[in-house]
């Protein structure tokens, strides 16, 4: 057995051994790599910036754990960013295990928040957001076409009350708000097909601006939408994301974790090219037999 | 942070061995771990319906109701439609009266359908046209910067490349010719926007390994280690104890594994199958 | 009957949405309301279904016996846990001991009743018994102990800080790493699978390398940077323009085909 097809048949393992040795070292390693932001994630930033104090945002968090590692970064710094802008978050989660994702993040958050810090040169206070005056969040309810399409005509149809089991009339900040035409912007971060919904269903009858938070494997797809101006902007992936913190000026796990990508990434393109040397001499050999 | 919250990430810690110790083979901790996931989960699931949906859409509506009277009384005696037709969805655990659970399951299929026809036609078809039908920027064709999304050449490429592998997705006529020309254009289109696609399928894959990381180191390993900046007033030695603990199970792991690799090697074993 | 009045619906209420879409109305508007609502209550009694599957694939292969029995339990006590926690609210500032000697006394009453019910034990009047006597004891610390309750109709369950600390220690670690397997497995992939056999192929492995290697620091990251946008922007999105039009046209006369009858896959056989 030559080296070639000694190398063709090495144990997975050995590979998976690899990776984590080259992921370890990264994270571990001093070294930075440059952010460079993208307009489709620019545009998300900047309409949340030009947005006034108490204007409502809506946050559609699709996402189950699976997809916390890229999306979980994205809403902790766009939500920072709209509380610290003093704007107002309603929450959904139309994912089955999206619920809990929410309510980790309002802990996180609202700890987060109590301290004063500065972003972009500006200071804020510290300040403690509240329940029902500075966020709402609804909760699940399955067959998320059919929720998106009823939210369009009040979201008291679906959601009566909130996910705590409050009567959506008697939240402060749900007094006066009763559909799309009361919110300034909704972002949608999402892992799977509720997106497509949030398009045809959300943005595609009742024409409010929306902006996606995708995973990587998803965001190529949704570049058509974003040059029909269907949708106004695109996080993809922890790169979105780690733009997002850098645009915030709040960076946190995205932007350490790109960091790491850069090896792996660079190991995965040598085990292509081995692979591929190794296919090619493999194959030369056997022509010569 | 208190003992008991670094008590439940210890545990979180060891699920998220158990599982990446299947990357080295199935055993015992992964099985437990995903009999785990299955039941919690499933658990949740009933859980965030129960409060989440039933309760407030369904219950509270007929709550001024009777149940003697099968709530027929309630203010909202109407939501009392949906409930009976919800019901009917178990028949399906009778296979004789498995045809009733069609009824409601055709109302939902007719709602969202004739939902999806008239937004799927204008959304994902035509205002994609639209898009693709908006003149070209003839004046600045060659454009002002490297590879300039805005120029000419790339507004004619987007509307090209659509045509060409819309037409090689059209499989009713022979891919000859001229037509055959243009489908192989649309797959060469096809295949960058695949590679693209793939390129960030790689960067996703390996950011949930990263967040991994993250979680052992700055969840896990720095609370164990009361690292600076985490001033922890709760700190004690049992966090460290916990924290070497669960390596230590781990390792023994390790041990058996490799001793049984070992007598494996020594006895002489069956040959093994050539395929690869 | 049994075919006819399912067809005779998918088409009267898919013709109505549609009308409805092009001729809006406040009344059809609240109608349609309506409608939205009752369909979601109605699907969640068909979700339902699924739990009752998983409770029965469990029990059947803790009955077999066979090779590896013994997970289901796990299974199928933390649903039970799960559920529990999800169904109860906690006194605030009480010892948690009490609540967990009522869910352990809960738990084994069910594994006393699976083993009556199920088992081929020879003690199985013994186990119903005891099952029942655990029960009693169940229903008396719910009763009487005041550090814990059940909610059934409000939702305090959700915020019990027993489920959410199996959220946040157990879901989400579990969920996150199972997924992040995948990190493993495409990077042996890449190392087998993808070759530059032709053409084609070679293309998407440029793109991808174009994509990948993006956020190189230095001159060439930065031309990197811009090529890899403009492969987004400009061929990626023409091709994944055709692929959305195509779904579109696919969804469209899928759609078509149900609310006329010709598709009736839905229905099952019978």
């Amino acid at each position: 057995m030559n080296f070639f097809s000694k190398l063709m048949q090495l144990d997975r393992r050995w590979v998976y051994l690899l990776l984590v040795i080259v992921c370890l070292s990264a994270y571990y390693a001093d070294f930075t790599v440059p952010t460079i932001v993208e307009n489709e994630t620019k545009a998300i930033y900047d309409f949340i910036e030009a947005l006034e104090p108490g204007e409502i945002i809506f946050v559609a968090v699709d996402y189950d754990p699976s997809s916390q590692a890229e999306l979980h970064p994205m809403t902790y710094a766009l939500v920072e960013h709209a509380f610290r802008k003093d704007l107002k978050v309603i929450f959904t989660a139309l994912s089955q295990n999206g619920p809990g994702m929410v309510d980790q993040a309002l802990r996180d958050l609202t700890d987060s928040l109590k301290l004063p810090k500065t972003y972009n040169g500006i200071f804020y206070e510290g300040k403690e957001i509240v329940n029902g005056v500075d966020y709402t969040f609804l909760g699940y309810k399955p067959y998320y076409a059919i929720v998106i399409t009823a939210m369009g005509q009040d979201y008291r149809i679906l959601f009566p009350s909130d996910y705590y089991g409050t009567p959506l009339d008697s939240i402060p900040m749900m007094k006066r708000v009763h559909n799309y035409d009361d919110i300034s912007l909704l972002v949608d971060i999402s892992s799977g097909s509720i997106t497509d919904a949030w398009i045809s269903y959300g943005q595609g009858k009742f024409d409010f601006p929306l902006a996606l938070g995708l995973t990587g494997v998803m965001t190529a797809q949704y570049y058509p939408f974003l040059q029909s101006k269907q949708i106004m902007g695109l996080m993809g992936g922890l790169l979105g994301a780690a733009q997002y913190e850098h645009l915030a000026d709040n960076p946190g796990l995205a932007k350490d974790g790109m960091r790491v990508q850069l090896p792996a990434h660079l190991l995965i393109i040598l085990f292509i090219i081995i692979g591929n040397v190794g296919y090619l001499v493999t194959r030369y050999r056997e022509r010569k037999i | 942070m208190e003992f008991t919250t670094f008590l439940w990430t210890t545990f979180a810690a060891f699920l998220t061995l158990a599982v990446f110790s299947f990357l080295y083979k199935d055993n015992p901790m992964y099985k437990f771990a995903e009999h785990l996931f299955v039941g919690v989960s499933a658990g949740y699931f009933v859980i965030i319906l129960w409060h989440g949906a039933l309760v407030p859409n369904l219950f509270k509506k007929l709550a001024d109701g009777d149940w003697y009277l099968l709530w027929l009384n309630a203010s909202e005696w109407w939501y009392f439609v949906p409930f009976i037709l919800g019901v009917m969805m178990f028949a399906r655990f009778f296979k004789k009266s498995s045809w009733i659970s069609r009824w409601p399951l055709a109302m939902y299929i007719g709602i969202s359908t004739g939902l999806a026809i008239p937004l799927e036609m204008a959304n994902r078809v035509n205002r994609q046209l639209w898009a693709m039908m908006e003149p070209i920027n003839w004046s600045s064709f060659w454009g002002e910067r490297y590879l300039d999304i805005g120029s000419g050449y790339s507004e004619l490429l987007i509307f090209v490349g659509t045509i060409a592998a819309l037409v090689y997705f059209f499989f009713s006529k022979a891919h000859t010719g001229a037509f055959g020309a243009v489908a192989k254009f649309g797959i060469w289109t096809l295949m960058l926007g695949f590679g693209a696609s793939f390129g960030f399928t790689v960067m996703a894959r390996i950011s949930l390994f990263i967040n991994r990381i993250q979680f052992l180191d700055i969840n896990w390993g720095q609370a164990a280690f009361d690292a600076s900046g985490t001033a922890n007033e709760n700190y004690h030695a049992g966090f460290q104890a916990l924290f070497w603990a669960v390596w230590l199970i781990f390792l023994v792991y390790a041990v058996f594994e490799f001793k049984k690799y070992l007598n494996s090697k020594d006895k002489p074993s069956q040959p093994e199958s050539t395929q690869a | 009957m049994k075919r006819q009045l399912p067809l005779i619906l998918v088409f009267v209420f898919g013709t109505l949405m549609v009308i409805q879409y092009f001729v809006p109305h406040e009344n059809s508007e609240t109608v349609k309301g309506f409608l939205l609502d009752w369909i979601v209550i109605i699907g969640i009694f068909a979700l339902a279904l699924g739990l009752w599957s998983l409770v029965q694939v469990s029990v059947a292969k803790i009955n077999s016996r066979k090779e590896n029995w013994e997970y289901p339990l796990v299974t199928l006590a933390s649903l039970v846990m799960m559920m529990f926690f999800g169904f109860t609210a906690i006194t605030e500032g009480a010892s948690l001991w009490s609540y967990f000697l009522a869910i352990t006394v809960f738990l084994i009453a069910l594994w006393m009743f699976l083993q009556g019910f199920m088992g081929q034990a020879a003690n199985r009047n013994m186990k119903l018994l005891s099952g029942l006597g655990l029960l009693i004891v169940f229903s008396l610390l719910a009763i009487f102990d005041s550090s814990w309750e059940f909610k059934f109709y409000t939702a305090e369950g959700l915020t019990n800080q027993m489920f959410v600390h199996f959220f946040d220690y157990i879901m989400i670690p579990l969920q996150a790493t199972m997924f992040a397997l995948l990190a493993f497995f495409i990077t042996s992939a890449s190392y087998r699978a993808f070759r530059a056999r032709n053409l084609l192929a070679t293309l998407l492995l440029i793109a991808a390398l174009i994509v990948m290697l993006r956020f190189t620091p230095g001159p060439w990251g930065e031309y990197l940077a811009k090529t890899s946008a403009w492969v987004m922007n400009v061929p990626n999105l023409a091709a994944q323009r055709a692929i959305v039009i195509g779904i579109g046209l696919g969804i469209v006369a899928t759609a078509l085909k149900v609310i006329l009858g010709i598709e009736r896959g839905y229905m099952g056989k019978g």
